[in-house]
């Protein structure tokens, strides 16, 4: 029996983004080497016709597949969010595959197919179809970390991601066992009413928690993000970084604000969780000398901010959420893919000194990278500032003041970390002749649609905050 | 009334030449820079007089007059803004702020003409004016808070200018912390404020605040705890007990830099803020003695600091420091306008100071120490007769500026309800410090024999472009302060006059707390105590180093204890050192460095090292790595949340 059309609508970017994945596998034997270009200019298309085809579905709003998966606004936000990071990593990455030697289409095809993962992350509303999407999105990523083949680094990391993330995936997946068997049932919406063994129950949605803390890269789960950022491909870092933990995000916001009235435990270790991630991340990337791995502690303690406006446990925690993810996938790309092009061949320019004088020999490079740390600081009239200032607001509402003063004291720790940069690039005399590369055009697109986006969300939060506020209603 | 619709222009004047001098400055002649940063600001001032003209036919009830351009983040019931409003205050601000910046932007084009980064200079100060523009004229704390870190970088940035001089980053990098701990307070006050009053808005929250009861010293409540955030960001902003650490090392800036940011203008901002916000402090009577308590002290304790630095910069710099202690003396004993009053004589005669100091500087060839200077009275007269009347005004001299307003500090200290006897004859004493160390300063610089290499060092005054800014500020050093004078004869203070309407409600309230009682029998004795006490600073200086130069050496040598503290500036610094700085070094190196990044993570960068020359052994040697203790790590975390969860279900059971 074939499923009705609207189903079909209802998971139309899933689709879309898996046909373009398997075309461009297709595609690739056929292209002559000098033309590579046509492959990545394939998954592009693709990556933008998901966000077309989210734009269909939205047209759509419902369950579909027998209440497995759900349309509705805040799906549609986080769609529109993995989407377009499908599509910035996908320009971001062409020339650094080329420069690297690694173009082959398998990269793109899996970078689509973890977005399809991330997608059904998004809009499960069932466990086990969660599973599904998480293991859709993870199994791309561990490939894709392992992309520069010759370098160990980078097949230690894929190792190691691959070995610990599928030890959390376990608990994920025991998790979903467990609360079967306290509920009698794997769909969301029917656990609202099932009257089960509620000690089953905390400890299954326990377990879901710790597979999620995982992937989100929260204390005392994130000891295996800077080995695997720092290994990885810069393009893959930059979408580790920034997809995969928005659709992680949004499983935990839409698993705990429908199974569960807050407990006032679970605001406890929310809570806990959160401190011990800011603090992780923050003390971590003060003593950092790599980029790369500065930067990946800087990620930990952005889950870490997050977490904040999660513990809130209201809507305007959620749309703080919402919002922080957009704002936060904006500052990170950017400032990956910065690194990816100053990285230059083989990755080697990668400490933080070898960005001596940078704002004196490549301005631009140097101006846009201080926007990204500025953002990522939280100084105002960027993005970071306003997406830090609704996870205060959403936390003084739930009267979470002493998370909020943490939250401040970490904004305090991490200038020193962030401005550091700046004032090396822009204070320090270059140690190294480092020849510099003019910013492929691809590159640049990146660059302008990030930092347009960091500052227009740092002037105008208005409309992204209207709909994220918009999207924050869950059913319950 | 076209500029009063529009008062965006004035602080996008200035924006629009940092912008210009930063985008094309680098290839653009040094000519176009100087006639965008100079022509710019000088344009802004134009504005500030235009729209002094306008504001004067407004009716009473429409003041402060505000606009409201754009809104800037609404969430919920939350709203800020890119609100702008006109009121006395921000009249007086914005003609300090464009006047004095002007010109010490014409004597920029001469200071800094032979230095490079020239155009980068110049964008940095129009953008400081810019903040500092949208500080004063901020109609929300929100966008007052936008001004007041933007000021705070482009300070950061200019101290840092001589950025390859490792002294000049470590200062910019010491001012940006330092104020950021006092910021830190000023943000959670500013978020105490939205949760009390739902808006961040002046009109919104100074009315509700107005209408609240007096939080008498018994009850302390919210009124008195944002009082106190606040307040914290002002120490620290300008520079007060106990973050007042970072200005004297700001001075390594250059000198039009600590003239416009760190005398006249920035470092003033957190007075400003406390007489902005003077309902909120007027209903918090701890607050008020705080502030009041703090100036005070501050006045004193930076004034004998001042008395024994050689360098020409930092006494000016103790010496701001102090004076800003005044002004928080003012506002905290609740004479307001006496504090803005001295704000604005101060900007004048310290700026004075500052940009003499650097005409000094130039003339001598870079050298700042007071040392080796001496008779330098005949070769550069100007430089001289203006920084001599800043002097005088700074010292209290009878009808000059500084002495109207100090004058009138001491006089509301002495018969405030919240001064009193105390605080009054510390203010007189640091008066009487305030005289001597300027006078020490004076007669070190220019009078006595040359202690320089007369060979080596070619005084010169300096331009012309240097020293008309210098006469301008010397002509408002003497009469700056005459709009106060016919109340020595019985007449009124028209700068109180002016500003009355913005300080109605605190005077009102103040008044029936039991306030003051105006004698003007009692200010004349006061006045005679302090020109006293003025001139005996005066005298002693003289004694000290014209008279008897053998006496200030005999003096340390005698009094050697004293003598060290002082040189070594109480050892804040040092003490800072130990109690702060050290054991954060101490944490993030041993306990993050060593145990967490080499124990845990360099682990993993030997196993690299390892996995690069055994490539086949290249699983076993990760999963028997790290990987498993990462792995112990989740275990262990799981372990601990679950027991969490669980842990009542237990207590259940058992």
């Amino acid at each position: 029996m074939f499923a009705p059309i609207e189903d079909l609508y209802r998971l139309a970017p899933e689709l879309v983004l898996c046909t373009f994945g398997i075309l461009v596998m297709l595609a690739e034997p056929f292209v002559p080497r000098k033309r590579s270009g046509l492959v990545a200019f394939l998954a592009l298309l693709g990556a933008g016709a998901a966000l077309a085809a989210t734009r269909l579905s939205w047209a759509h709003p419902g369950t579909a597949f027998y209440g497995l998966v759900r349309v509705d606004d805040f799906s549609i936000f986080l769609h529109f969010v993995v989407g377009a990071v499908a599509v910035l990593v996908i320009l971001g990455s062409r020339d650094y595959l080329e420069r690297e030697g690694l173009h082959r289409g398998e990269f793109y095809a899996l970078v689509l197919f973890a977005t399809a993962g991330m997608g059904v992350m998004v809009s499960a509303q069932e466990l086990v179809t969660a599973f599904i999407g998480l293991e859709i999105s993870s199994i791309s990523s561990y490939i894709l970390a392992s992309f520069r083949r010759n370098v160990p680094k980078s097949n230690e990391s894929a190792m190691k991601y691959f070995l610990l993330g599928s030890f959390a995936t376990s608990f994920f997946l025991y998790g979903v066992a467990l609360v079967y068997g306290a509920t009698g049932t794997t769909l969301l919406s029917r656990m609202d009413s099932a009257s089960g063994n509620p000690t089953l129950l905390r400890l299954g949605l326990g377990m879901i928690f710790i597979g999620l803390a995982f992937k989100v890269a929260s204390a005392p789960f994130q000891l295996w993000t800077p080995d695997v950022y720092e290994g990885a491909p810069t393009p893959v870092t930059a979408l580790l970084s920034s997809g995969p933990k928005a659709a992680a995000f949004a499983l935990l916001l839409r698993i705990f604000d429908t199974v569960f009235a807050a407990s006032q435990l679970w605001v406890w270790a929310i809570w806990v969780s959160a401190a011990l991630t800011m603090f992780a991340g923050n003390l971590a990337a003060l003593v950092q000398s790599n980029v790369k791995r500065m930067l990946a502690y800087s990620s930990i303690a952005h889950a870490g901010y997050i977490l904040v406006a999660f513990a809130a446990r209201n809507e305007i925690g959620t749309a703080a959420v919402l919002f922080y993810l957009v704002a936060y996938a904006l500052m990170k790309l950017g400032a990956f893919t910065m690194v990816t092009h100053l990285g230059g061949e083989g990755e080697r320019r990668l400490e933080i000194n070898d960005y001596a004088g940078l704002g004196s020999q490549q301005p631009a490079a140097a101006a846009f990278l201080t926007l990204y740390l500025f953002s990522l600081l939280g100084l105002p009239v960027t993005a970071g500032f306003l997406g830090k200032f609704y996870i205060f607001n959403a936390a003084l509402k739930s009267h979470l003041v002493w998370l909020a003063v943490l939250l401040a004291i970490n904004t305090v720790i991490s200038a020193y970390y962030y401005l550091r940069v700046i004032v090396v690039m822009y204070m320090r005399e270059p140690q190294k002749e480092w020849a510099a590369t003019p910013i492929p055009r691809a590159v640049g697109l990146v660059l302008v649609l990030t930092a347009a986006g960091t500052l227009y969300l740092g002037l105008f939060p208005n409309y992204l905050m209207e709909f994220a506020t918009q999207s924050a209603v869950l059913p319950r | 009334m076209p500029l009063l619709d529009h008062l965006w222009i004035i602080p996008s004047l200035p924006l629009l030449g940092a912008a210009l001098n930063g985008l094309f400055g680098a290839r653009w002649p040094k000519r176009w820079v100087d006639v965008v940063g100079v022509g710019t600001t000088g344009l802004a001032f134009a504005a500030t007089l235009e729209l002094i003209r306008e504001f004067a036919h407004l009716r009473a009830d429409q003041v402060p007059w505000s606009k409201s351009y754009l809104t800037w983040i609404g969430a919920g019931n939350f709203r800020a803004g890119f609100d702008l409003q006109v009121d006395q205050l921000t009249i007086v601000m914005l003609l300090v702020v464009t006047g004095v910046g002007w010109l010490i932007h014409i004597y920029s084009t001469g200071y800094m003409a032979h230095e490079g980064g020239y155009y980068r200079f110049f964008a940095e100060m129009n953008l400081f004016t810019f903040f500092m523009l949208t500080l004063v004229m901020a109609a929300n704390f929100v966008l007052l808070f936008v001004g007041w870190e933007g000021v705070g970088l482009c300070s950061y940035l200019l101290i840092g200018f001589f950025f390859l001089r490792k002294s000049a980053a470590d200062a910019g990098k010491k001012a940006f912390i330092v104020t950021r701990i006092g910021d830190f307070g000023f943000t959670l006050g500013i978020l105490l404020i939205f949760w009390v009053f739902g808006s961040v808005d002046y009109a919104t929250v100074f009315n509700r605040a107005a209408g609240m009861p007096v939080e008498n010293a018994g009850q302390p409540g919210v009124l008195t705890s944002i009082s106190l955030l606040l307040l914290a960001g002002a120490i620290g902003k300008s520079a007060q007990l106990p973050l007042y650490v970072w200005l004297p090392d700001a001075m390594e800036g250059p000198t039009p830099v600590s003239a416009l940011i760190h005398a006249a203008t920035m470092v003033t901002a957190g007075v400003y803020m406390v007489a902005r916000a003077h309902i909120l402090y007027s209903h918090a009577p701890i607050a008020m003695t705080t502030v009041a308590v703090i100036g005070g002290l501050t006045a004193l304790y930076a004034a004998t600091i001042g008395l024994v630095q050689t360098d020409i910069k930092r006494v000016l710099a103790y010496s701001t420091v102090s004076q800003i202690g005044y002004m928080f003396l003012a506002c905290g004993v609740g004479a307001f306008s006496a504090g803005i009053f001295h704000l604005m004589t101060h900007a004048f005669f310290k700026a004075l100071l500052f940009l003499a100091a650097g005409s000094v500087i130039h003339a001598m060839g870079g050298e700042q120490d007071m040392r080796r200077m001496g008779g330098l009275r005949k070769q550069i007269p100007w430089t001289y007769w203006t920084m001599l009347l800043a002097t005088l005004s700074i010292s209290g001299a009878p009808l000059f500026a500084g002495f109207f307003s100090k004058d009138k500090i001491l006089f509301e200290t002495a018969v405030s309800l919240y001064g009193g006897r105390v605080l009054w004859a510390i203010a007189l004493v640091a008066a009487l410090l305030t005289a001597f160390y300027m006078f020490r300063l004076i007669f070190l610089t220019f009078h006595g024999a040359p202690r320089y290499d007369a060979h080596a060092t070619h005084v010169h005054e300096s331009p012309k472009n240097m020293l008309a800014p210098l006469v301008v500020l010397a002509v408002l050093s003497v009469v700056g302060g005459w709009v106060a004078a016919p109340a020595l004869s019985g007449g009124a203070d028209y700068f109180e006059i002016y500003l009355a309407p913005v300080f109605a409600k605190s005077s009102a309230l103040l008044a029936t707390a039991g306030g003051e009682t105006e004698s003007r029998t009692l200010e004349l004795q006061l006045m005679g105590v302090a020109v006293g006490l003025a001139t005996l600073g005066f005298l002693v200086a003289w004694w000290f180093y014209i008279r008897r130069p053998q006496t200030p050496e005999w003096l340390a040598e005698t009094f050697h204890a004293p003598y060290k503290l002082l040189l070594n500036k109480y050892y804040v610094d040092e003490l800072y050192n130990l109690a702060i700085i050290r054991p954060i070094g101490w944490i993030s190196t041993r306990l993050l460095w060593q145990v967490v990044d080499e124990g845990a993570i360099d682990g993993s960068v030997n196993g690299v090292a390892h996995t690069a020359r055994r490539l086949g052994s290249r699983l076993r040697v990760l999963a028997s790595g790290n990987t498993r203790s990462y792995a112990a790590w989740v275990l262990v975390g799981a372990v601990l949340l679950l027991g969490l969860l669980l842990w009542p279900l237990l207590g259940m059971v058992r």
